[in-house]
């Protein structure tokens, strides 16, 4: 719980990177429709989509420094001596970090929603997969996070690491969001397979990224 | 209550950094490190506390109760190179943050954390962001962190870097207090701190990639 606290009020502090990650999937969505052209059915189309690839950016963005920042300060070595289990340790530091920066990027989503002329339901749909696909994207770089941490120039590889791993949830999240849109199709199977891979990720996601951290340290 | 490591090994890569190492100590007593750099102190107190595997040997801690299952680094503080500490947080935070997370459930009292900062003669200023300070001032609170949660064992590696006499001083005599209170002290240093009840600890260093430790 404190570490929760912790974690909270150093991502909103200077050089905490929480608004960094908002300013990026802002900056990434608005220069969509200048490049796509002003085809407002177009941008309608493929608008949940784009939504969804800016927040994957965006989330990663800060991915990296989830564990290193506590290493290159000492703290990882406390944290790893500690009884608590590391797991729960890990999982809160996700929440945290979750908390801090994937929160943001889907309550900021209706906003860009509209930059893409989407209508109601496709924001709203948008918003809900978010909300439920996001932590996945989290749990999963954290793995990513743990293996790289020692590592000088991590960030990049961080993201090579886990970006296909994100696949899955981008798939189930954007055709949830065009099921909820385009009548034939259903919204809830995918929706339910969306929050199936966030529990999946949840629970093997910090369990590897504790195994990672116990074996790199050094 | 007292630690007991034997015939402990560690490598680092292909090479042997120290073989055979044992000693014992007691509730009270100090072990202090000492040898030239890159002779394997930090590798020692890293092994010790957990963080690296030993190569060969055990490390047993029996507390006062006579229980051996816990694991040396839950019941130990580390004091490694780096100061654990953020530096977009306050002093306060910072130590209040270690204070929760560090706490072991016991019920015996522990300093506050103004009372912290006075014992290492910085009270009054634990508002500041601990970025703001000078290294010196920033390793006498990575030492109060030491005081706000109760453990008996203390993993010092090279405690006193940055620091001038007085705080060496400083630090000597909280680390004695600690020692009386039952303590148990781990410490690598080129400075003598001046404790008492000490055990040395010469470490020569690289054992050589050639030693044959699996032998009898």
């Amino acid at each position: 719980m404190a570490l929760f606290l912790r974690d909270l009020k150093l991502s909103v502090r200077a050089g905490g990177g929480a608004l960094i990650g908002i300013l990026f999937f802002l900056t990434v969505v608005a220069v969509v429709p200048f490049g796509v052209g002003p085809d407002l059915n177009l941008l309608s189309r493929i608008g949940p989509a784009i939504v969804w690839i800016g927040a994957l950016l965006a989330a990663l963005l800060g991915l990296d420094r989830l564990f290193q920042a506590e290493r290159d300060d000492g703290s990882l070595d406390l944290l790893l001596m500690q009884e608590t289990p590391l797991v729960i340790t890990v999982i809160v530091k996700c929440l945290a970090h979750w908390t801090a920066t994937s929160l943001p990027l889907v309550i900021a989503s209706p906003l860009l929603g509209l930059f893409m002329n989407m209508n109601e339901t496709a924001i709203g749909a948008t918003m809900l997969t978010l909300l439920a696909g996001s932590p996945a994207i989290t749990f999963i770089g954290a793995v990513g996070a743990a293996v790289a941490v020692a590592l000088p120039r991590g960030g990049l590889l961080v993201s090579i690491l886990v970006l296909p791993l994100t696949i899955p949830v981008l798939i189930f999240g954007v055709s949830a969001t065009y099921a909820a849109v385009q009548e034939p199709a259903p919204f809830l199977p995918p929706f339910l397979i969306l929050i199936a891979l966030t529990l999946f990720f949840a629970v093997i996601g910090p369990a590897s990224a504790a195994l990672a951290l116990r074996n790199t340290s050094d | 209550m007292h630690l007991a490591v034997e015939k402990l090994a560690a490598r680092r890569g292909d090479d042997l950094i120290f073989v055979d190492i044992s000693f014992y100590l007691t509730g009270g007593e100090a072990l202090v490190l000492t040898g030239r750099n890159g002779s394997g102190k930090s590798t020692l107190l890293r092994v010790v506390a957990g963080f690296l595997r030993s190569e060969k040997g055990s490390v047993t801690f029996t507390d006062s109760g006579g229980r051996t299952d816990q694991r040396l680094s839950e019941v130990s503080h580390y004091l490694g190179h780096r100061n654990a500490m953020k530096n977009e947080l306050t002093v306060a935070e910072n130590l209040d943050f270690w204070r929760s997370f560090l706490d072991d459930g016991s019920q015996a009292p522990t300093a506050s954390i103004e009372d912290a900062a006075e014992a290492v003669g910085l009270g009054g200023i634990t508002h500041l962001p601990f970025g703001y300070l000078s290294a010196g001032q920033q390793r006498r609170f990575a030492f109060a962190k030491l005081l706000v949660a109760n453990r008996p064992i203390w993993i010092l590696d090279e405690p006193t870097a940055a620091l001038d006499t007085n705080a060496g001083r400083l630090f000597s005599a909280l680390i004695g207090e600690h020692q009386r209170k039952g303590g148990i002290v781990l410490a690598a240093t080129h400075q003598s701190l001046g404790l008492s009840n000490v055990q040395e600890l010469r470490m020569k260093g690289f054992a050589g990639a050639e030693t044959e430790i699996w032998g009898a």
